[in-house]
């Protein structure tokens, strides 16, 4: 039998990941620090049957999954910073013709070309408020390659069953650091496969008429069923309209379907919360230095604890706040320069009780860049 | 099969202005595909932004109408996934050699099996009459009012430059050709280009005072001459029609299909 338990880069951690969901297809374009996502699905994929595909660009990549994804495939293109920058248009097209397919970014210092091969968490509201007009959208992201590996099969999951893109936010640290990861085997994590129409051939198919739970069955382009697909603003047939009303009827079933469903998504592990007087909020590899930092205060009798985000987009207000009520002081961890501190601030009763601890010079932030922090906090000094 | 029951009649009238030339390109793509006998369930029309680009809506096949300048990047999905399907990827002038033409030189670099139509009206018809990498040197549009100083590219020289193996032109005036020329190309296993000369009269004839609809597309029969006659080697300066590359090539999926075996065999 074949070992089960490798040590690797989490860029291949992720594609083994993909792999286990069940991708199809990839196409993507060589960009630090994410190309060994490509490097690796050139081999694993054609081994299974699946297509690997290197485009002329970012663009043309993402466009080239969300065809393969209508046909019935399961899809993935990964990138970086100014890759991701060039694949917003193409993500609102996914979010307006609800076609699933799951984005990585391996976050590298920004802007511009910024930091090719540095540590950075700057993508986060992009991620967010990148592509232009109203709407939602699913990013996630994980702080160790266990984690990476079931946060990338739940990022396929929540695609399937939201039928949007999911952003898989990683981060240069999390991407080239090498850890052991235990493969799980088939079955041990769930799988959502894609909600295909019973609609029969012949009989009419609605392909944008939403099921009274939400959720869109789909039939696969080239099938039985000959639809429109367009990223203008569309009817149930998948025509286009400006017809005021199916056309905030549209906008209100793509905000709602995720908006209503933040419960379900939000993914999160915590540490030592019951009794902490002092929270740190974190995510990604960031969180790794946060950990530390916590468990060692911890065996000092120090009240820390540390909520590790994995679901960053929708943002989880209600965990946070009750997570946090109790707190006397929320510390955020992370690379830029406060973008999840801002939800925190929002979701909190108090704001003035949270505080940013970051780095944003493309060193990895430490757990003593973060207890020199939570000093000064705490009225200690430096 | 008539002709009306390739059209999804639900989505008439279409959009485009009296005496445009898209709806003779619709026509004789039509034609083509009546003359293959091609199930509808086997067609995906893929097509990208522009008053070209609404082709796909008024047909009733599998139709993705997409961003603006990547129709050729998201038919590359869809073909890659499904090589049995017969992939048509309607384009304007601005879609496919501004927006696209990235996205078009590498189509026909890798040879992938579908079939680009590119309808040059020589002119942004959707925007109201901006000049096009196709408009030409001389020309008037709303935003070359003085006069075009950018250079146009020439269609088929292009595709033939960057590894099309099937490449063609012809104009809306000869719609028989145009009928025979799409029926090959998309016979025709690999990239394959037509050029159409369609008219805009709306906006680029009216700019330039080239008449109507039917001054124009007389005009396409005065301008262009078939490939290698006697008129074109008398007068250089006459554009030509018909069939200029038509040769077999190793076709990208096929290619593809041999990776997934080599690796397969070496796991």
């Amino acid at each position: 039998m074949k070992n089960q338990i490798k040590f690797v880069q989490g860029n291949e951690a992720c594609v083994e990941a993909a792999l286990y969901a069940g991708l199809d297809f990839f196409a993507g374009y060589p960009i630090t620090p994410s190309t060994e996502i490509a490097e690796h699905m050139a081999v694993r994929l054609p081994q299974i049957g699946g297509k690997f595909l290197q485009m002329e660009d970012e663009i043309a990549s993402l466009c080239a999954i969300i065809g393969a994804s209508l046909t019935g495939n399961k899809v993935m293109t990964a990138t970086s910073g100014p890759g991701f920058s060039l694949m917003q248009e193409a993500l609102g097209y996914a979010i307006m013709t609800e076609i699933p397919c799951v984005i990585v970014n391996v976050q590298r210092g920004g802007p511009s070309t910024g930091l090719p091969t540095h540590a950075s968490q700057g993508d986060i509201n992009q991620a967010r408020w990148g592509t232009h007009g109203d709407h939602a959208i699913i990013a996630l992201t994980a702080s160790n390659h266990q984690d990476l590996f079931t946060i990338t099969v739940e990022a396929f999951n929540l695609a399937e069953t939201y039928r949007t893109p999911v952003l898989l936010m990683l981060d240069e640290i999390t991407g080239h650091m090498r850890e052991r990861l235990h493969i799980p085997k088939p079955g041990q994590i769930p799988i959502v496969s894609r909600l295909k129409t019973s609609v029969k051939q012949g009989v009419d198919y609605h392909p944008y008429l939403p099921r009274e739970d939400g959720r869109l069955p789909m039939s696969d382009f080239g099938g039985i069923h000959r639809y429109n697909v367009t990223g203008l603003f569309h009817d149930m047939w998948g025509f286009p309209t400006d017809n005021p009303q199916i056309v905030h009827g549209l906008l209100r079933h793509l905000l709602d379907k995720i908006g209503n469903n933040v419960h379900l998504i939000a993914k999160y592990k915590e540490f030592y919360l019951e009794d902490a007087t002092t929270i740190l909020v974190s995510y990604g590899s960031s969180a790794r230095s946060a950990l530390h930092l916590v468990n060692n205060r911890r065996n000092r009798g120090e009240r820390l604890g540390l909520l590790e985000l994995q679901t960053l987009w929708p943002f989880p207000y209600g965990i946070v706040r009750e997570k946090c009520a109790n707190a006397r002081h929320v510390l955020v961890v992370e690379m830029n320069m406060g973008q999840i501190l801002r939800e925190v601030k929002i979701a909190v009763e108090d704001p003035e009780k949270v505080f940013l601890a970051n780095r944003v010079d493309g060193m990895f932030i430490t757990p003593t860049d973060i207890r020199n922090i939570l000093r000064l906090i705490q009225g200690k000094g430096v | 099969m008539a002709i009306k029951d390739y059209l999804r009649e639900r989505f008439f009238p279409h959009m485009w202005c009296p005496g445009c030339g898209h709806g003779t390109v619709l026509n004789s793509m039509l034609r083509a595909i009546e003359n293959l006998a091609l199930e509808k369930n086997d067609v995906v029309m893929v097509s990208g932004i522009g008053c070209s680009a609404r082709i796909s809506g008024y047909v009733d096949f599998h139709t993705l109408h997409t961003i603006h300048g990547r129709a050729l990047a998201f038919a590359t999905g869809v073909k890659m996934s499904r090589p049995d399907l017969n992939l048509i990827v309607p384009m304007g002038d601005g879609d496919a050699l501004a927006i696209g033409g990235n996205h078009f030189i590498h189509a026909a670099r890798r040879n992938i099996d579908i079939t680009a139509i590119i309808m040059n009206n020589r002119i942004y018809g959707m925007t109201g009459g901006q000049f096009s990498p196709l408009t030409g040197y001389g020309k008037l549009a709303t935003t070359s009012p003085y006069t075009n100083i950018d250079h146009a590219f020439d269609t088929v020289s292009l595709a033939i430059a960057a590894g099309a193996s099937f490449v063609a032109r012809t104009t809306t005036y000869h719609a028989k050709q145009m009928t025979d020329i799409i029926q090959k190309a998309i016979q025709h296993k690999g990239f394959s280009v037509v050029e159409v000369l369609t008219q805009c009269p709306t906006y680029f004839g009216r700019k330039n005072k080239e008449g109507g609809a039917a001054e124009m597309m007389e005009n396409y029969k005065n301008i262009t001459t078939p490939i290698g006659s006697k008129a074109s080697r008398e007068n250089p300066d006459l554009i030509e029609r018909g069939i200029f590359v038509e040769k077999e090539m190793p076709e990208y999926c096929s290619e593809y299909n041999k990776i997934i075996q080599k690796a397969v065999k070496g796991k």
